[in-house]
C-alpha cells in the first residue's frame, strides 16, 4: 500500500534520514522504534508532506506522492496524528472532530463518521460541547484519533500515542488501535518510544537508529531479539 | 516641581477612581456576554432589528448636535477598520500593526482617481478595496514565513514606508501638503452633501463588514481559520491549507480597510500621510484587543468606545489623553480577553447542554487570545 524507497533527509546540514526503506501493506500495523532522535517523526513528515526529502520516494498505491501538498496526501487518505496530541483548544470537541472532515464535502457521511467515532470513543460524545483544552490527556489522545478518522483514511500515521498518558488509558488506546485495524481493515503506522507495547501490536516492525533502519522483522520476532530486548526493552 | 506632584496626585486619584469604574463596567460587560449567550435565535434577531432601526433613524435625532453626528460617522468608519484588522488579527492571529497602510492606501488610490481623473467615486471606491487587497496580498506572501514579534516588526516597517512614500512621493501625492479638494460622492446624479447622507453610507459598509466577518466566521473557512489561529501544525495534518487562509484574511481585511480609507477621503475631502501614521495603526489595535479579538459584538464595541471616548474626555482637555491611557491600561489588567470575549464563557460554564444547542453561532464560535 505505501512504499518508501532510499529516503534521504536533510535538515541543513545535518544528515537525519540515511536511505530509509520499508514497505507497508494494506491492512497491517507496522511500527517504527527508536529512541529520540532517531528519525521517526522525520519519517511521519516526510509521508505526510509536511518536511521535503532530498532523495528517495514515497509511493502510495502504486502513484508517487513526493511533490504532492499535505492537502493532497490527506485527500488521498493518508492522516497524520502528530506526537503531543496537538487538539483545537479553541473548539469544542464537536468542532474538533470535524475539522478533520475539512476536505470533505458529503455532509450525510460526515454525521454518521461523527457517529462512528462516539461510538468508538462514547467518553467523547458526553463532552462533545466541551472545550477541547479541558479534556484530560488520554481524552485528547482519543479526540485527536477521532479528529483523525474523520478524514476517512486509508492509512492513520500515529506518532508517539502514548505519550504522557496513565498506563491504563494507554492500555485502552491501544486497544482501540487494534480494534480499527481488525474490525475496518485500517492500516496503521505507528511510531513509538514505548517499544514493549508498539512490538506486541505490530505486525511488521522496523527498529531506526540516527537515522538508519538497523533492524526489522515481525512485531514477535523483535520482542524476542536479544538487541532489542537490551537496547529498548531494559533487559540485560 | 509642586505643578508635577499636582499632577501625579490628580493622576493617582483617577487611577483608583477608574480601578473601580472599571471593575463595576466589567460587570455589566459579563452581563451583556452572559445575555447574548443566553439568547436564542428568535431573541438574537429581534435584537439585530431593534439595533438596525436604531441606527437607521439615528441621524434624524441628531440632525440638530451636528458634532455628535460627525463622531457617529467617525465611530462607525472605525467599527469597519477594527472588524477590517479583525479578519488578519482576530481569524487568522497574524500580529499586523501596519493596517493603517491599507487605510491609507484605499484613500489616496480614491482621492487621486476622483481628483486627477474625475472618477465616479462608485468606481474609486471599488478600485480603492482591489488596490489595498493586492497590497495585502503583496504583504501577506513574505510575512508568512514570520511568527509574533518578527511578524509585528515587518508590518510596522511596512506602514512606514507606505508613510514615506506618501511623503516623499511628491509629484503624485503632493507629499505633506495632502491632496485637497477630494469631491463629495455621487451616486446617479445624486451628490451627498451632508452627513446623514454619508452616515448612510458608512453604515451600509459597515453592515456589508459584518455580514461577511459573520458569514466568514460560520463557515468552514472559519473553522479553518481558528484551527490554524489555535495549532497551525495540526491545522495543517488536518490537510488545511494555512498559507492560503492566511493569504486570504490579510487581503480581505486590506480590502475592507481600503474601502473605509475611500469613504474617508470623500468625507473630509482632503488626505494627507498624517493620517496615516503608526498611531493610526495602534489605535485600530487597541480597538480589536480592547473589544475582544476575534469577537465581533465584541470590536463593534472596542471601536466605537474607543472613537467615542476621546471626544467625550475632551471636557478635561490636559488630561484627555492620560486618561484614556489608563483607561486602557486598567482595561487591559482587567479583562485580558477583551470586554466582550466569548471563550471565557465558552469554557468554563456548567450548563454544557444548553451551549450546545445555542443558536448564535456566531458567538459561540468566537474566541479570544490566550
Amino acid at each position: 500500500m505505501l512504499e518508501v524507497k532510499d529516503l534521504d533527509v536533510f535538515y541543513g546540514g545535518i544528515h537525519a534520514l540515511k536511505g530509509i526503506n520499508f514497505e507497508i501493506n494494506e491492512g497491517e500495523i507496522v511500527t517504527l522504534i527508536g529512541s529520540n532522535g532517531a528519525g521517526k517523526t522525520t519519517i511521519l513528515n516526510v509521508i505526510s508532506g509536511v518536511v521535503k526529502q532530498k532523495n528517495g520516494d514515497v509511493i502510495f498505491q502504486n502513484e508517487k506522492i513526493n511533490n504532492l501538498t499535505t492537502e493532497k496526501i490527506v485527500e488521498l487518505g493518508i492522516i497524520h496524528v502528530p506526537e503531543g496530541r496537538r487538539i483545537f483548544t479553541a473548539l469544542n470537541v464537536e468542532e474538533n472532530l470535524l475539522m478533520g472532515a475539512y476536505l470533505r464535502n458529503d455532509k450525510k457521511e460526515i454525521q454518521e463518521d461523527l457517529e462512528n467515532v462516539y461510538e468508538l470513543f462514547p467518553r467523547l460524545r458526553e463532552r462533545r460541547t466541551q472545550m477541547g483544552g479541558t479534556l484530560s490527556g488520554g481524552e485528547q489522545q482519543m479526540l485527536a484519533i477521532g479528529r483523525a478518522l474523520m478524514s476517512k483514511p486509508r492509512l492513520l500515521m500515529l506518532d508517539e500515542p502514548s505519550m504522557g498518558l496513565a498506563p491504563i488509558i494507554v492500555q485502552e488506546i491501544y486497544e482501540t488501535i487494534e480494534k480499527l485495524n481488525e474490525e475496518r481493515n485500517l492500516t496503521v503506522l505507528l511510531v513509538e518510544q514505548n517499544a514493549n507495547l508498539a512490538l506486541q501490536v505490530a505486525h511488521q516492525a522496523y527498529v531506526i537508529e540516527t537515522g538508519e533502519i538497523v533492524l526489522q522483522g515481525t512485531g514477535r520476532e523483535l520482542l524476542g531479539d536479544d538487541r532489542v530486548r537490551k537496547a529498548y526493552l531494559g533487559e540485560e | 516641581m509642586g505643578n508635577l506632584i499636582d499632577v501625579l496626585i490628580k493622576l493617582s486619584i483617577a487611577t483608583v477612581i477608574l480601578y473601580f469604574v472599571i471593575k463595576i463596567l466589567s460587570k455589566g460587560f459579563d452581563k451583556i456576554t452572559d445575555m447574548i449567550v443566553a439568547m436564542d435565535k428568535e431573541k438574537n434577531r429581534k435584537l439585530i432589528y431593534l439595533i438596525v432601526g436604531i441606527l437607521l433613524v439615528l441621524p434624524f435625532l441628531l440632525s440638530r448636535y451636528p458634532y455628535i453626528l460627525r463622531t457617529s460617522i467617525m465611530a462607525i468608519m472605525y467599527v469597519v477598520l477594527a472588524l477590517s484588522l479583525n479578519f488578519v488579527l482576530g481569524f487568522a492571529g497574524q500580529l499586523s500593526m501596519g493596517h493603517a497602510a491599507f487605510y491609507g492606501i484605499g484613500a489616496y488610490v480614491t482621492a487621486l482617481l476622483m481628483v486627477n481623473f474625475n472618477v465616479p467615486f462608485l468606481l474609486a471606491f471599488i478600485a480603492s478595496a482591489i488596490v489595498a487587497g493586492i497590497f495585502g496580498f503583496l504583504l501577506g506572501v513574505p510575512t508568512l514565513r514570520l511568527k509574533g514579534d518578527y511578524l509585528a516588526i515587518t508590518t510596522i516597517g511596512f506602514g512606514e514606508i507606505l508613510r514615506l512614500v506618501l511623503v516623499n512621493w511628491v509629484e503624485v501625492t503632493r507629499g505633506p501638503a495632502g491632496i485637497p479638494g477630494i469631491p463629495s460622492p455621487s451616486f446617479f446624479g445624486f451628490t451627498i452633501n451632508n452627513n446623514i447622507g454619508y452616515y448612510y453610507i458608512i453604515l451600509l459598509l459597515a453592515f456589508f463588514t459584518v455580514f461577511v466577518s459573520n458569514r466568514l466566521l460560520n463557515s468552514r473557512l472559519g473553522q479553518g481559520f481558528i484551527a490554524v489561529r489555535d495549532d497551525e501544525i495540526a491545522a495543517e495534518a488536518m490537510g488545511i491549507n494555512s498559507t492560503y487562509l492566511k493569504i486570504l484574511a490579510f487581503v480581505l481585511g486590506a480590502a475592507i480597510a481600503g474601502m473605509a480609507g475611500s469613504f474617508f477621503a470623500t468625507f473630509v475631502h482632503y488626505v494627507n500621510p498624517d493620517n496615516f501614521t503608526y498611531m493610526e495603526s495602534v489605535t485600530i489595535l487597541c480597538m480589536v484587543v480592547l473589544g475582544g479579538l476575534g469577537s465581533i459584538p465584541g470590536v463593534i464595541l472596542g471601536a466605537i468606545v474607543l472613537t467615542v471616548l476621546p471626544e467625550a474626555l475632551r471636557g478635561i482637555a490636559l488630561y484627555r489623553y492620560a486618561i484614556y491611557g489608563l483607561l486602557l491600561i486598567l482595561m487591559m489588567i482587567n479583562r485580558p480577553g477583551g470586554m466582550i470575549n466569548m471563550d471565557r464563557l465558552k469554557g468554563g460554564r456548567k450548563d454544557e447542554n444548553s451551549r450546545g444547542s445555542r443558536s448564535n453561532k456566531v458567538l459561540r464560535r468566537s474566541y479570544s487570545s490566550r
